[in-house]
């Protein structure tokens, strides 16, 4: 009977050997899958199992940790005056998880980056508690209070750049919502998630609408146009006259035509008279000439059609269209398939207020080790150069005629040269929803150039003429600016 | 005592007892949880537990008696299976009494783990005892047929827990889980009656279609028997154990007749059982589907396979630390039971569960060992029986819990919670060993006979 014992032996022998295979696989060769597996809840419980580090802005920190009592979780995140700084912080909560800088920077802020290892090690051998790093932002507190104050209860988004630099200064959104409400993870916690979802409030207010919503531009998309037009050498005097009929019909079609918003003295409209009455015609017209592939080179160089705008958060992707004749001539004036972020209409008026150089737009400065060492510090750079110098030049001098004579009166500010563009973007099929507000300027001092601001409005009376965004957004970017000029003193 | 002479049998020749290393080896064994149970204290609440005496002195004690016991009335049994027994129930009591600390687990479990532990030892203790020789086992051939039958029977008239029907509740004394003894007592009729039958079964046989078939009379009464306990087991819902006597149905018969046909039937009948239990079963289909889709949610949450390879993958190499696992999350009652393995793979890491499962393939090996050091073809059919059915459990229960086959739910054995399982495993452990312990005592010296002389005349 001992051959088929050995027999056995080897069969049993393989069995073991089987499961020994089997736990090195998934031990071994999976293991790190499995244990970083979102999925598995230890990963959170190692999240939440030291004070997160904070999000910092001039100096203090907008977040915070306080302990729970509750489950496995040991800290919870709070946020000071969260709904403000909500575009700029996202969330991070122990049932939803995280996002925006909470999630992109989750490594540093929960101390479990590489690059903190010998942060690390340097406390598993005093015996501290692993802690997490800070994220220090580049958002300049007064101009976000400003923006986010003047929205106020209305529907909008501000976005603010340093255009030398491309730091952004302001990011609000509004309606927003406070992370804090649901940062642990009791009942009371989901309830106030659900409730900020689209399908309680179809507000949305946890749409990050300066980074990812995109609106029709509306005539602030004219600067980009006229850009185009001194770009590619169809006009080089902002003062000359333009070739531009009155009423003027839309290409390839049978006589649509494109309208100006009330009587304004468009016909053969120098630039900048044209971008001071907001001339539909002229812009139309220069788009068309222009044709489709130029005018999308323009705007691309602008920032749009960019899918990888990180700031670090990914700002959604503007879209110049390729498109038809009477279309692009639409698209022109920002209306049509032209869609952009706050964000990036900011860049369009910061790369006029920088001489033509876009600066690429960053809101996270430095990532801070625990013992204060800094980590990673962000250089500005270019992103590219939409205009020369001197065409750069031209469009600031009709954006600055826009806001001493034109739409955008109500932006300026004794002794300070401010350049800027209204807007009011039509909505909705035969536009019949509320317009779209617009409003994108610049400041400019004898010291420089430190602020360049979008603002954008959902629909928040039913005026329709061009004078909206002068109206309605331009007050809110003049506050902003005077915030960062004041910061500047 | 020597007897240099015989060179016929394996290990007889003058095998010293080894009583020695046994009780070396059983320090350790002792010292492991111990060490271990304090690491536990420390991890959870930094102070030594305040059990740590009792334990130490409970388990050296039961250890020592053991040891004792064995030296007296089974001297030369194998030295490795009870140090190797005492260390995994050592370790598992252990892992219990960690898992009782997580307030999610629900009520304290070790101190009934180690009063059932305690019975097992002595179970172990009355059989080396009183089972003088395992031959005697073979008069009960028949009669452990209708017990098993019966224990196997019993658990259908009493209400199921979990969705087995594979207990009988005894009041006021808990419940039981028959099936861990009818392993034991199954394997004894078989080894009682294919040691009978084996020739017939082996040689009276019509080849068909390259297989050798033995007659009906010969093969229908074990036949049956297995029939009725698979059938039987199948209306308990309880696949684990069914797997494990069809395996020990399969290995002992082909031990007994050294038929190789007798795999290639059994491979056979199984997978034809595997799906004909599949296409039935919605709940083995439920966990063939956990098995090869391990990481899916079901209702928005993480499954308990799922959790089990958390805490496999969680553990990596060297694992988290002793009471510093998070296997808790795998919610019920299993993580003390059929999911421990998870615990010790997430806490000991990969590391230590390899050394946890290769323990239990020296446990198997030293019981194979003695099926091929056994003298009589009762006591080699027995041990194997006994030896292939752990082995097939271990197999089936980590395989299971690991991910390599679909999971059954059976116990490990002396690891997992549960007493009945502990008890029957102590038992198991002295069977082997009173078999071993007549394989390797060294041969009666031969009574002096003119026909032992050195030097024979040859009579006319």
């Amino acid at each position: 009977m001992n051959k088929p014992l050995r027999r056995v032996a080897i069969f049993c022998g393989l069995l073991v050997l089987a499961l020994l295979v089997r736990v090195n696989w998934v031990q071994f060769v999976q293991g790190d899958a499995l244990k970083n597996d979102p999925h598995n809840r230890r990963v959170a419980i190692e999240r939440y199992s030291t004070p997160r580090g904070n999000i910092i802005v001039d100096g203090k920190a907008i977040t915070g940790s306080t302990t729970t009592d509750s489950g496995d979780f040991k800290y919870k995140r709070t946020y000071k005056n969260g709904k403000m700084w909500a575009p700029v912080t996202g969330y991070a909560s122990q049932a939803f998880d995280a996002n925006q800088l909470e999630k992109l920077n989750d490594g540093i802020l929960s101390g479990t980056d590489d690059r903190l290892f010998f942060s690390r090690t340097v406390d598993m051998f005093t015996g501290g508690k692993q802690k997490g790093g800070n994220v220090v932002t580049t958002l300049d507190a007064k101009a976000q209070k400003a923006a986010y104050d003047g929205l106020g209860t209305q529907k909008g988004a501000v976005a603010a750049i340093n255009p030398e630099t491309g730091a952004i200064l302001a990011l609000a959104s509004t309606p927003s919502y406070d992370p804090s409400t649901f940062a642990g993870m009791s009942n009371k916690d989901a309830e106030a998630y659900n409730a900020l979802q689209k399908k309680s409030d179809p507000d949305e207010p946890m749409l990050n609408r300066a980074l990812r919503q995109t609106y029709p531009p509306g005539s602030t998309f004219k600067v980009v146009t006229a850009s185009a037009a001194l770009e590619n050498g169809l006009y080089h005097d902002v003062n000359a006259k333009t070739d531009s009929p009155l009423p003027y019909t839309l290409p390839d079609t049978s006589g649509l035509p494109l309208k100006n918003e009330g009587n304004i003295p468009c016909k053969d409209a120098s630039l900048r008279e044209a971008l001071r009455w907001s001339c539909n015609t002229v812009f139309g017209k220069i788009s068309a000439d222009l044709g489709n592939k130029k005018m999308k080179a323009e705007a691309e160089k602008f920032g749009f059609n960019d899918p990888g705008i990180n700031t670090p958060v990914r700002a959604s992707e503007s879209i110049y269209p390729t498109d038809n004749r009477p279309q692009n001539a639409m698209a022109g004036i920002g209306q049509a398939s032209n869609r952009a972020t706050p964000l990036q209409m900011a860049m369009v008026a910061s790369a006029v207020a920088n001489g033509g150089k876009l600066m690429k737009p960053y809101m996270v400065d430095q990532l801070v080790a625990p013992n204060l060492n800094v980590v990673q510090q962000h250089t500005p750079q270019e992103m590219s150069r939409p205009l020369s110098p001197e065409n750069a030049q031209k469009v600031q001098s009709i954006m600055e005629t826009v806001v001493k004579e034109g739409t955008g009166t109500s932006a300026q500010i004794p002794g300070v040269t401010v350049g800027g563009k209204t807007g009011t973007a039509q909505h909705g099929e035969n536009n019949k929803d509320n317009p779209y507000a617009w409003f994108i300027s610049y400041a400019k001092t004898d010291k420089g150039t430190p602020v360049a601001v979008a603002v954008v409005i959902e629909g928040s009376d039913t005026l329709r003429d061009d004078i909206a965004g002068g109206k309605l957004a331009a007050p809110i970017a003049k506050r902003v600016m005077q915030a960062v000029l004041e910061g500047e003193k | 005592m020597s007897s240099t002479t015989n060179t016929t049998t394996i290990g007889t020749i003058g095998a010293p007892s080894r009583r020695n290393t046994e009780l070396a080896m059983l320090v350790f064994a002792v010292l492991i949880p111990v060490f271990a149970y304090v690491n536990v204290g420390l991890a959870k609440d930094g102070s030594v537990p305040a059990g740590v005496l009792g334990y130490s002195l409970g388990l050296g004690l039961l250890a020592g008696v053991a040891h004792l016991v064995v030296r007296k009335w089974a001297p030369y049994a194998d030295p490795l299976m009870l140090p190797i027994a005492t260390l995994l129930n050592g370790l598992g009591l252990i892992f219990i009494w960690r898992l009782d600390q997580e307030p999610s687990l629900g009520k304290a479990m070790a101190p009934n783990q180690l009063m059932w532990s305690t019975l097992g030892v002595a179970f172990f203790l009355a059989i080396l005892i009183f089972l003088k020789d395992h031959r005697v086992l073979q008069r009960y051939t028949y009669i452990s047929m209708v017990v098993a039958l019966i224990l196997l029977v019993a658990p259908v008239f009493f209400p199921g827990v979990n969705g087995a029907k594979i207990w009988i509740t005894i009041p006021g004394l808990g419940s039981l889980q028959p099936g861990e003894f009818a392993k034991i007592i199954i394997a004894i009729f078989f080894a009682g009656y294919l040691m009978v039958k084996r020739d017939a079964l082996a040689l009276a046989s019509r080849r068909f279609m390259g297989l050798y078939l033995p007659r009906g009379r010969d093969l229908g009464p074990i036949l049956v028997i297995w029939a009725l306990s698979l059938m039987i087991l199948v209306f308990e819902t309880d696949l684990g154990t069914s797997l494990l006597f069809f395996g020990l149905f399969v290995v002992m018969l082909y031990v007994a007749t050294e038929r190789t046909s007798w795999i290639v039937f059994g491979l056979l009948l199984s997978a034809g059982g595997a799906v004909a239990v599949a296409t039935f079963e919605s709940h083995v289909q439920t966990r063939v589907h956990n098995w090869l889709n391990p990481l899916e949610l079901s209702n928005g949450g993480v499954t308990e396979t799922a959790q089990a390879m958390y805490s496999f993958g969680s553990g990596g190499i060297l694992g988290s630390g002793l009471g510093q696992g998070y296997s808790r999350l795998i919610l019920g009652i299993a993580p003390k039971s059929d999911y421990i393995l998870a615990t010790v793979g997430e806490e000991v890491g990969l590391a230590g569960l390899m050394a946890i499962l290769l323990l239990y393939g020296l446990l198997i090996e030293r019981g194979i060992r003695t099926a091929l050091a056994a003298r009589d073809p009762f006591g080699k059919l027995l041990s194997i029986g006994l030896s292939g059915a752990f082995a097939l459990q271990v197999f089936v229960v980590a395989g299971g819990v690991t991910g390599l086959i679909p999971l059954t739910g059976m116990t490990m054995p002396f690891l997992a919670q549960g007493g009945s399982s502990v008890i029957a495993n102590w038992a198991l452990v002295a069977i082997l060993l009173r078999i071993s312990d007549t394989a390797r005592r060294p041969a009666p010296a031969p009574a002096p006979s003119t026909d032992a002389e050195m030097t024979q005349v040859v009579r006319p």
